[in-house]
């Protein structure tokens, strides 16, 4: 990994800890972004040199909080600046002892609280999540456009204006009630569901360095259950998000190109984060209060219960999306119930049912694979060529462009005599 | 005699730790394992998940189910042994032993009083 490789990942698996830190020193969402942005310029400069801290958010933390405070001096003209300049330099014992005062309850409800600021309820959920990703995970703008397929100018619109509301909203500091914090945990969970998916989506050659952010999603997950030990739908949310990480050892070849589900060694997966997302499903089901996540991690279940990919029940599948459909219409989740229908009922059904979803997704990259992949089964290669070939330009990652290609390759095979008759 | 040695730890501390550190803690601990296994002492040993998938029966009437662990402690039972033993001294000493592969937390030692191997297939 390369020197900016590992930092980058470092300063992205801090930030969450390091701003909630933050935030609780100064009360202010932008002095702790500023005095996070600050602290992430010196670890910058220094890192390289010196080799990264034991614990990088406890550094950022308290080099965060000494900039800050620096400059409020500064700017207030009260104190001479060497006594401060000291403490910076002179991080080694520093950090021993912040590292001793972090304990694992505390910055956990740091983040808890970051996360229910972004959340507040003056800002609408697409506002709530899209600056929560920022904030607290540090995704950039390109990064969160793309996961909400809108283009970059209007995200970065969407966050400031975000950023302006909660600024002017005069967030509460103290802990919210069980009531309030209920009410937040929806759109809280939306936004660990949408961490975990940056780092999901990741392509092979970046995967391991998005990993912190799955993980981090994980952790969230199963702290917020731990706070809601009986709300159904953070079950729900913690066993997709399990289910989906287990896989991660069988993504990727060795060339960082995607394996797709049905060619992945299971032996690969991993077993015991499987069984705590199958207890979990399990757990939530007793409630009967079903909802999206729940569904998700149910279908994710029957995948991870199949030992081999033909005893994958694709009929239960089927259903469980036309439930999803129901609970949260969307064309993304037609197109993955399609993919089931393929299976049960052919690709000719199949194709049948995406079409329709063409003016909706004509910019998403998936839409095209899949159609691609339909048409071949179906013979109709020309026009499967033309799909793929509109899915690598609409590929967000070097690892999708490959796989396309390589579908494209196996058609460049298959008709290749056909060519040669026409060429002559 | 079987002695119970139950684990206790911070479960934010055991879940922090990366898959690397687990595998390390896990090898060290397998060497205490080995020992016991070869005096023929070592009897179920379980790990068990995240309280987070736990669910409780309070024996109530009717019995009531409830989501999360039964003990709602900083420390969580995260696993078990089961150890022949000829006395306390001797179940302290493997504890220790346990302790040393992996500090951290605690370990409750309890005396079994019926014992049934089981026939669950790893």
């Amino acid at each position: 990994m390369t020197d900016t490789a590992w930092i980058d990942a470092a300063l992205t698996s801090a930030r969450p800890q390091a701003v909630g830190a933050l935030l609780r020193y100064f009360r202010n969402l932008d002095t702790a972004e500023e005095a996070y942005q600050n602290a992430c310029l010196r670890a910058l400069k220094s890192w390289p040199q010196n080799g990264p801290p034991r614990d990088p958010a406890a550094w950022l933390i308290m080099v965060g909080r000494n900039v800050a405070i620096d400059e409020v001096r500064r700017t207030k003209k009260q104190e001479p600046l060497p006594e401060d300049d000291q403490a910076i330099s002179d991080l080694g014992d520093a950090e021993d002892e912040l590292a001793e005062r972090l304990d694992g309850s505390h910055y956990r409800d740091d983040i808890l609280r970051l996360l229910f600021i972004c959340c507040h309820p003056d800002l609408p959920a697409t506002q709530q999540i899209a600056l929560a990703l920022r904030i607290v995970s540090g995704l950039s703008v390109k990064q969160i456009a793309r996961a909400f397929l809108v283009s970059e100018t209007a995200m970065e619109q969407r966050i400031t204006r975000a950023k302006a509301r909660v600024a002017d909203a005069n967030v509460p500091f103290e802990t919210p009630g069980a009531v309030e914090r209920s009410e937040r945990l929806a759109s809280v969970a939306a936004m660990i569901y949408l961490i975990f998916n940056e780092g999901y989506s990741a392509s092979g050659d970046t995967a391991e360095i998005r990993k912190p952010l799955c993980e981090e999603a994980i952790r969230l997950a199963r702290l917020l259950l731990r706070l809601f030990q009986s709300e159904p739908e953070i079950m729900g949310l913690t066993a997709l998000l399990l289910l989906q990480h287990a896989r991660a050892a069988a993504r990727f070849d060795a060339d960082g190109a995607v394996i797709l589900l049905d060619d992945q060694d299971r032996s690969l997966w991993n077993k015991a984060l499987i069984a705590e997302g199958l207890a979990l499903i399990d757990k939530a089901m007793r409630h009967r209060q079903s909802g999206p996540y729940q569904v998700q991690a149910a279908i994710a279940a029957l995948h991870a219960r199949a030992e081999k990919p033909e005893d994958t029940d694709w009929t239960q599948i089927d259903l469980l999306y036309g439930a999803l459909e129901i609970m949260q219409p969307s064309p993304v989740v037609t197109l993955n119930r399609a993919v089931a229908v393929s299976k049960v009922r052919g690709a000719e059904a199949a194709l049948e049912m995406i079409e329709p979803l063409a003016p909706r997704l004509s910019n998403y990259f998936h839409y095209f694979g899949v159609r691609g992949a339909f048409l071949m089964q179906l013979g109709r290669n020309d026009e499967a060529r033309i799909a793929f070939d509109r899915a690598i330009a609409l590929a967000n990652t070097t690892a999708e462009a490959a796989h396309i290609r390589m579908h494209l390759d196996r058609l460049m095979r298959d008709s290749q005599p056909r060519g040669k008759k026409a060429g002559k | 005699m079987l002695y119970a040695i139950l684990c206790y730890h911070d479960e934010d501390t055991v879940g922090s730790w990366t898959k690397e550190q687990d595998a390390e803690v896990m090898k060290k601990l397998a060497v205490v394992q080995d020992r016991l296994t070869k005096q023929g002492r070592l009897g179920p040993v379980a790990r068990l998940l995240p309280t987070t998938a736990a669910t409780t029966l309070r024996k109530d009437d009717p019995p009531l189910v409830l989501d999360g662990p039964y003990a709602e402690t900083k420390e969580q039972l995260l696993g078990f042994y089961l150890v022949d033993c000829k006395n306390l001294d001797e179940a302290v000493d493997v504890a220790r032993d346990l302790g040393a592969a992996n500090p951290g937390g605690a370990y409750e030692i309890r005396p079994v009083g019926l014992f049934n191997p089981g026939s669950v297939a790893r």
